[in-house]
């Protein structure tokens, strides 16, 4: 056994009324890349919080950190033994440049009140060089893309001297390609014996990374294995303790007239010569890296983003959609990338979210919006689709992920939508969680509501679509009928093209 | 000069040529060293407001009250050294230290209380505007020392027109030169400043990076006092009274002139030769109206005019680049 960088024996914690962490033995050895998974809620964030010193255990538990035992590990302890970490939203200044925003601790922890331009693009090269990438210097990081925010925030934990740094969900906004970009640094930074851990909810990803894989479930570790014993499936398995089942959703060839047709739909940088139909009951999928011209022709179907030329025909009838106005007047429904800011307005309640899309159904004779009617309608709503809340009136932004999208697919089920657009359903949503939204689409399919479902992960569209296209740079480059394909043919398509 | 185009200050920088090319061919006294002495002079009071402004603004904040710290600073100072005596040094003193209590003040009670700045600043404004009114009577002061007047005629070099009328760079436009001086050295070069910047960037990752937020706070609120109070000093030099109701009601003119010059009412954008160049397009929009002889209720639409194009050419600015970022390859 290598030595223990980390060691915790016994760590509970207790927030009013739940139990975060119960009794956590957990151990990271040095300059191993470890995985943690769990569900949301599973007491992965408040492990990290006491790893970093933000959050004290209850009375009981023991850390150690390179032999040392600390009696009240504090935030402080854990900067001096070189524990980084690098929170999902980065923690970067958005109006600072790189080299500033690399140097920042340097600049803090120095003793002198000036600052030196010289030393701050110093410190920001050498940052750089360490793991061999380059960024410009004065690019303000604002104007980066994502991936190349995570590697200045990177670059900022190397200024120092880090031994265990700590990523949480570093691949939510990355494309595949970036996500290899990372590994690559995070395997680099290993052999210069800096120590991972790897936080994360994306199964494949901790096993390819990781050596070992710590799993969390409702505030218990579940155990520590070597990511080889490991596959998706039985990571899945304990990480819910349900196993998931997958079953094709197959459907009769159809006939007769397409609820949707698109004809030699084009944008310049958008989209290219798009041609597909829609029948009643499918569920379509599209898949390709991020930037492929997903979202985008997804959006010209919904009036967000108007194509230059081409034809969009709805049960044989060509229409034109200019805005989200008429795309829902035409029965379209659109669940949009990110729910956050474009699904939900978070600070209001779940009703009001729910019933948004349809108050001009709830309006009685004096104008007014009817209160029974708006009741029974989400009343109705959160039976149907059994999201998770305290009350109807609390707001959105206190649900989880999965709920939350329960509400945005609520929302729009309201308005009866004969096509439905999903951009990611299941991004950010935790393994239980998404197959009950699938389940929901499936049924909302089988009621003959054509879908349409775009997601990067080849495995969710596979699995639940009857019918597969791969897009790159804008255009369709392939289509696949799910029952006579695989998933490792399509991930082949997509790999090849890229 | 790919790199020059993405600055805002560039954008500006080229309206103000345009504008001074198009007064000068209407009055050629315009694209005088007299007119332009002369107009630096008289808006050394709203620049060193605008230096203030520029540091709330950059720290994610916003300040209203300065014009009333001004005011009273101004009044206080005024009645001291008519009381008193002193000299110019005590002036200077009496200003900058009232200007720094007050702005303390607003520093204190956007902090503890937490409550958004921009309530906080309307509330003091008319608290300290209200006092002073209730204690003076607003009663005008015109008795100003001797010595107060003469050192609002010091200049530091001294040219001479054909008509043989003396103007050269005056010691009021010089304190506002200083002021730009040490600001700039401020924001650039030490870590104070660049925690103000941090702090309108992302106060949550401010806090975490280990910036100390409320020294940062304090400071930012208690320089813009001192702005203020130095630039009621500048103005009663200028003007030679000093009368309660003369500054309050300039807030937005000022406001207006830094947010021209690029400066981020969201805070962590802004910079100081931005706010400089506002404030130039202002003085030389008013300055060239006058010589323009155009009505100067004109002056007002203009400036409501040039906001609103400036504000919609960045956020188009800010669309184009999102777009760009957006745009997918396609073969």
């Amino acid at each position: 056994m290598a030595d223990l960088f980390l060691s915790m024996k016994s760590v509970s914690k207790r927030y009013t009324g739940v139990q975060a962490l119960d009794r956590i033995d957990f151990e990271i050895s040095k300059g191993e890349i470890h995985g943690l998974v769990g569900e949301n809620g599973s007491g992965k964030s408040t492990l990290i919080k006491i790893i970093s010193g933000v959050e004290q255990p209850d009375e009981g538990a023991r850390i150690e950190i390179e032999g040392q035992a600390f009696k009240h590990y504090q935030s402080i302890d854990s900067i001096l033994k070189g524990i980084e970490v690098i929170y999902q939203d980065l923690s970067l200044f958005p109006n600072l440049t790189v080299a500033e925003n690399i140097s920042l601790s340097q600049t803090i922890a120095s003793r002198s009140r000036f600052i030196s331009w010289r030393r701050v693009n110093d410190i920001a090269e050498r940052a750089m060089a360490r793991i061999g990438i380059q960024i410009p210097l004065d690019e303000m990081v604002n104007d980066l893309s994502i991936a190349d925010q995570q590697l200045v925030a990177i670059c900022r934990a190397l200024t120092s001297d880090v031994k265990l740094l700590i990523l949480d969900e570093p691949t939510t906004a990355l494309t595949k390609k970036e996500v290899e970009a990372l590994f690559t640094v995070i395997k680099d930074l290993q052999s210069k014996e800096i120590t991972t851990l790897f936080v994360s909810h994306k199964l494949n990803e901790v096993l390819q990374i990781a050596e070992r894989v710590t799993i969390l479930r409702d505030g218990k570790k579940i155990g520590t294995f070597p990511s080889r014993d490991l596959t998706d499936e039985r990571l899945t398995f304990l990480m819910t303790g349900e196993k998931v089942e997958y079953s094709p959703y197959e459907i009769e060839e159809p006939q007769g007239v397409p609820l949707l047709e698109v004809r030699r739909l084009s944008k310049r940088g958008n989209f290219k010569d798009i041609n597909f139909k829609l029948f009643p009951g499918e569920i379509l999928g599209i898949t390709g890296l991020l930037g492929s011209g997903r979202t985008e022709l997804a959006q010209a179907l919904f009036g967000m983003n108007r194509a230059e030329s081409g034809d969009i025909l709805i049960q044989g009838r060509k229409i034109t959609i200019r805005s989200v106005q008429e795309a829902m007047s035409q029965g379209i429904g659109y669940v949009p990338e990110n729910r956050m800011v474009q699904g939900l307005v978070m600070q209001q309640s779940v009703a009001n979210n729910i019933v948004i899309t349809i108050l001009h159904r709830l309006i009685n004779k004096l104008k007014m919006i009817d209160r029974n009617k708006k009741k029974d309608c989400i009343n109705s709503r959160i039976e149907e689709l059994s999201i998770r809340t305290p009350a109807t009136d609390a707001a959105v932004q206190t649900l989880s992920g999965g709920n939350q999208q329960r509400v945005v697919l609520a929302k729009w089920i309201g308005t009866d939508p004969k096509i439905f657009i999903m951009d990611g359903p299941t991004i950010g949503i935790d393994v239980a969680a998404k197959s009950s939204i699938h389940e929901i689409i499936r049924n909302l399919a089988i009621q003959g509501v054509g879908i349409i479902v775009i997601s990067d992960e080849v495995s969710e569209v596979f699995h639940n679509c009857n019918r597969i296209m791969v897009m790159h740079k804008g255009r369709i480059i392939a289509e696949f009928n799910t029952s006579r394909t695989s998933e490792e043919e399509i991930q082949d398509y997509i790999n090849m093209a890229s | 000069m790919k790199n020059l185009l993405k600055h805002h200050e560039t954008y500006v920088l080229l309206v103000i040529i345009i504008f001074s090319a198009i007064i000068t061919v209407i009055n050629p006294r315009f694209l005088t060293l007299e007119n332009f002495f002369d107009v630096v002079k008289s808006y050394s009071f709203i620049g060193i407001l605008a230096v203030g402004v520029t540091f709330v603004l950059i720290s994610g904040g916003i300040d209203i009250s300065f014009t009333a710290v001004a005011t009273v600073a101004q009044y206080v100072m005024a009645v001291m050294i008519i009381r008193y005596g002193g000299n110019i040094f005590t002036a200077f003193l009496l200003a900058a230290a009232v200007g720094i209590s007050l702005g303390l003040i607003n520093a204190t009670l956007i902090y503890f209380f937490n409550i958004p700045t921009i309530i906080t600043t309307i509330a003091t404004l008319n608290i300290y505007y209200g006092i002073l009114i209730v204690i003076s009577g607003g009663k005008w002061i015109y008795a100003l020392p001797g010595w107060f007047r003469a050192f609002a005629d010091i200049r530091l070099f001294t040219l001479c027109t054909d008509e043989g009328i003396k103007y050269g760079l005056s010691i009021i436009t010089s304190i506002w030169i200083l002021v730009v001086i040490i600001a700039w050295v401020i924001l650039r070069y030490t870590k104070l400043g660049r925690g103000i910047y941090a702090m309108g960037g992302s106060m949550n990752a401010a806090r975490r990076a280990g910036f100390n937020i409320f020294r940062t706070q304090m400071f930012v609120y208690s320089f813009t006092g001192l702005m203020a109070g130095l630039a009621g000093l500048v103005q009663a030099l200028l003007v030679q009274t000093v009368a309660p109701n003369s500054i309050v009601g300039k807030e937005l003119d000022v406001i207006a002139a830094v947010v021209l010059g690029g400066a981020s009412l969201a805070g962590g954008v802004g910079t100081l030769f931005g706010t400089i160049l506002g404030v130039t397009l202002i003085a030389i929009m008013s300055n060239g109206m006058t010589l323009m002889r155009v009505s100067s209720f004109w002056y007002n639409v203009f400036i409501g005019l040039i906001i609103i194009l400036s504000v919609a050419f960045s956020a188009y600015q800010r669309r184009t680049k999102a777009k760009r970022a957006i745009a997918v390859e396609v073969e």
